[in-house]
Parts: C-alpha cells; sequence; structure tokens
C-alpha cells in the first residue's frame, strides 16, 4: 500500500504523547521520498504513453498516483511542522540550551531552525519597551508570594540573587529564594519547588 | 501605587498609574480568550515598561526591610506577570497562525490600525522565512519537482471566529444581529445591556471586543 510509511510517520509522533520528541525519524523520510520517486516516475511514463497514444483509461491510475503524492506530501509535512512546535515548546520550558540528550535527537536542520528561532525571539523580547527588554518565558505563572521554599536536586554551584549575595546551590541543601530568580532553575529540574 | 506622577497616553489624555494598569488588564484578558489576534497596543506596552522601570527605581531608595518595599516588590511582579502573559498570548496566535496574520497585514488598508507592531511583524516575517527554509531542505527539495512548496495559507489552520467567547458589555448596544448557527433557524437581534454578561459567538462581536465596547472574561 502507498502512504503507509508517511502515515507511520505520523503515528509515532502521535504515540509520544505531548511535549516528548522521538528521535528524528531520517530513515522513514528517506523511504517515503523514495515512495514519491518512484510514484512520480512512474506517473511520467504513464502521462507520454496517455497522450502520445491516447490511452485514457491510465489516467484513473494517474489521478490515483498522484493524490498519493499529495498525501505523503503532505504528511510529511505535518510531521516535520509538528517536530518544530515541540522543538518551539522546549525553547519555553529549557531556555536557549538544549539538553543533550534531546539535542541527540534532533537532525542538523532542526538545529539550525532553533537557533534562528532563538534569534528571532530574543530580537523580539529585547525589542519590547525600548531600553533592556522583557524576558517573556519569565514570569510563567501568576506570583503568589515573594519568596519561596526550594529545594536543591542537584549540585549547581554558585548563585546570586538581586541583593548581591552569593548562595551556593548543593544537591540537597534547602533554600528562602526569590520566586522570580528560580523559575527557570525549577523548570531545568535544577531546583524544587517545597510546597508545605 | 503610591505614585501619581501622570504618564502620557500616547496621542490621546493622560493616564493615571492605575488607569494604565487597568487598560493592561482589559487588554490582556480580551487577547487571552479571544480566537484571533487583536490590534496590536504597543504604547500601552511602552507605557507599562516605563512604569515599571519607574517603580524599581524607586524601589531601590527604600531602606532594606521595609515592609513597604515587600509590598512593591509584589505589585512590580504581579504587573510584569500580566504583561508577560499578554505579550506571550500574542506571540503565540502569531506562531500559531503565522501565514494568516501577516497576510492580514500585508492586505492591510493604510490608515487602518495595524494589527502587528513592528517587532512582531519583523518576528513573523523571520518565523515564517525560517520555517520555509527548513521543510525545504529537509523535505521538499527532495521531492518531485511539481511538489516542491506547500500553500502555507492552506497547510497551516485560520483562527477559528466561531468558537464561542464569555463577554461582559461595557456599553449598551442595541440591535446585535446574531447569524443563525443551523439551517433550521433564523438571525435574530439581541440587545446588550450594559453590565450583562453573554456566552456569544467571537464572530458576531469582534467588532465590539475592537471598539472596547464589551470585554471578554
Amino acid at each position: 500500500m502507498f502512504c503507509e510509511k508517511s502515515v507511520e510517520l505520523i503515528r509515532e509522533l502521535h504515540r509520544m504523547g505531548d511535549g516528548q520528541l522521538p528521535a528524528f525519524n531520517e530513515d522513514g523520510i528517506r523511504q517515503v521520498l523514495e515512495e514519491m520517486k518512484a510514484l512520480y516516475e512512474q506517473n511520467q511514463t504513464d502521462v507520454n504513453e496517455a497522450k502520445t497514444e491516447g490511452k485514457s483509461e491510465l489516467i484513473p491510475s494517474i489521478k490515483f498516483r498522484h493524490s498519493c503524492l499529495l498525501r505523503n506530501q503532505r504528511c510529511i509535512a505535518a510531521y516535520l511542522y509538528d517536530r518544530l512546535l515541540r522543538i518551539r515548546a522546549l525553547r519555553w520550558e529549557y531556555g536557549s540550551v538544549l539538553p543533550t540528550n534531546i539535542r541527540f535527537h534532533m537532525c542538523a536542520e532542526e538545529m539550525e531552525w532553533f537557533n534562528q528561532y532563538k534569534k528571532s525571539l530574543a530580537t523580539y523580547m529585547r525589542s519590547i519597551g525600548g531600553e533592556e527588554g522583557l524576558d517573556i518565558t519569565q514570569d510563567m505563572k501568576p506570583p503568589k508570594s515573594l519568596y519561596i521554599e526550594v529545594r536543591c536536586l542537584k549540585d549547581h554551584g554558585e548563585f546570586e540573587i538581586d541583593d548581591g549575595t552569593v548562595i551556593l546551590l548543593k544537591k540537597n541543601s534547602q533554600h528562602f529564594l526569590p520566586r522570580w530568580k528560580c523559575e527557570q532553575l525549577i523548570r531545568q529540574g535544577v531546583l524544587e519547588h517545597v510546597i508545605s | 501605587m503610591s505614585d501619581h506622577s501622570e504618564l502620557s497616553g500616547g496621542e490621546e489624555e493622560l493616564m493615571t498609574p492605575a488607569e494604565l494598569i487597568s487598560r493592561l488588564e482589559e487588554a490582556w484578558l480580551n487577547e487571552k480568550f479571544s480566537p484571533e489576534l487583536l490590534e496590536n497596543k504597543s504604547e500601552l506596552v511602552e507605557c507599562v515598561m516605563e512604569q515599571l522601570t519607574h517603580m524599581e527605581e524607586n524601589l531601590q531608595r527604600v531602606r532594606k526591610g521595609d515592609l513597604k518595599a515587600s509590598v512593591h516588590r509584589m505589585e512590580i511582579d504581579r504587573i510584569r506577570f500580566v504583561l508577560s502573559s499578554f505579550l506571550r498570548s500574542r506571540l503565540k496566535k502569531i506562531e500559531k497562525f503565522f501565514p494568516h496574520v501577516l497576510e492580514k497585514e500585508k492586505s492591510r488598508a493604510d490608515g487602518d490600525p495595524s494589527f502587528l507592531s513592528p517587532e512582531e511583524f519583523a518576528f513573523a516575517k523571520e518565523y515564517l522565512a525560517n520555517t520555509e527554509v527548513y521543510l525545504r531542505a529537509v523535505a521538499l527539495k527532495h521531492m518531485p519537482p511539481n511538489l516542491q512548496s506547500v500553500d502555507m495559507m492552506k497547510a497551516v489552520p485560520e483562527p477559528c471566529l466561531d468558537s464561542f467567547v464569555f463577554l461582559r458589555v461595557k456599553e449598551k448596544q442595541e440591535n446585535i444581529l446574531v447569524e443563525p448557527e443551523t439551517d433550521e433557524q433564523r438571525e435574530y437581534v439581541v440587545d446588550l445591556d450594559e453590565g450583562s454578561q453573554h456566552l456569544m459567538r467571537y464572530r458576531t462581536i469582534a467588532p465590539l471586543v475592537a471598539s472596547g465596547a464589551v470585554q471578554l472574561i
């Protein structure tokens, strides 16, 4: 059956659930592209034959192959675009540096798209309201209190807070810190919000 | 806020900080609940940013450990959250509907209010170019010659203007034409009283949201 490979690509993403990025299926894409090439070549031959020898009975199969081609194109575009959306979400979650295990699942072109997206977003955020801009990837949740209790999940080293105090973020240590300084570290999994 | 210095509200009138913040909140809720991108509020954003900087500066002068300081700090955080959330929901819609947003901006008549701020416009253009380059590099250029382009306008969904929104009426409206939802229904008109709340299709009241006569909630 035609188009099975491309539908399989879509299923693969669908199975992963939201926000997860499976490894880039280069092989799957290549197989679909090969199928498309074969379909296209077959169609070229049939079109010529239909034209020169007036074989109108070939037209339905030409049309059928063309629909398969369109479907394959559509599915590949959907697969790639959906992956971009997931990668975009990662930028908002992890900040501009992605964890290695995620980068491992991306192809070179996706990396390039990500870098360009990062740049566009940074330019945009810098331009907000004149001088230094506003980081809108912060303040994701409405603030409830100024300081929150956090526990360190891994060694992170020294960390400076607004008034210049430097604290050492050591594994399993607990701190009482300004919320707006910790938000990103919490999302990165360095800190954990302790809710008593 | 304790500071009552007046900020200029662009071409129109002078605004107190309290008015400024309530304007921001209105814009934020409208943007959050409307399915399509609304008119940009660059001026408002700029004023709020100025106000925030101003408040930060004031805060520097306050003695450490002063109770007032933490109350003000909280206020700053809250305003910054609303502002960020507002800009985020705009950016999200721009990314979601980028070809349509750009098309709308390009086909806009001179003098009509623009939906995108210059910065958002630049962002949307880069996003479109970036995505097109990516699709071409990975797959499209390896496809048969007649299939090497994707019509973004068709491939990317449009905002659904028929979705329902909750709204509160700020200025009394008469004879609002509600179009039928199904074939059996007929169109009818309603009056919207000031202060009343409704659940209606966005398409019907979109002009009222734009003019500020109703508030999405």
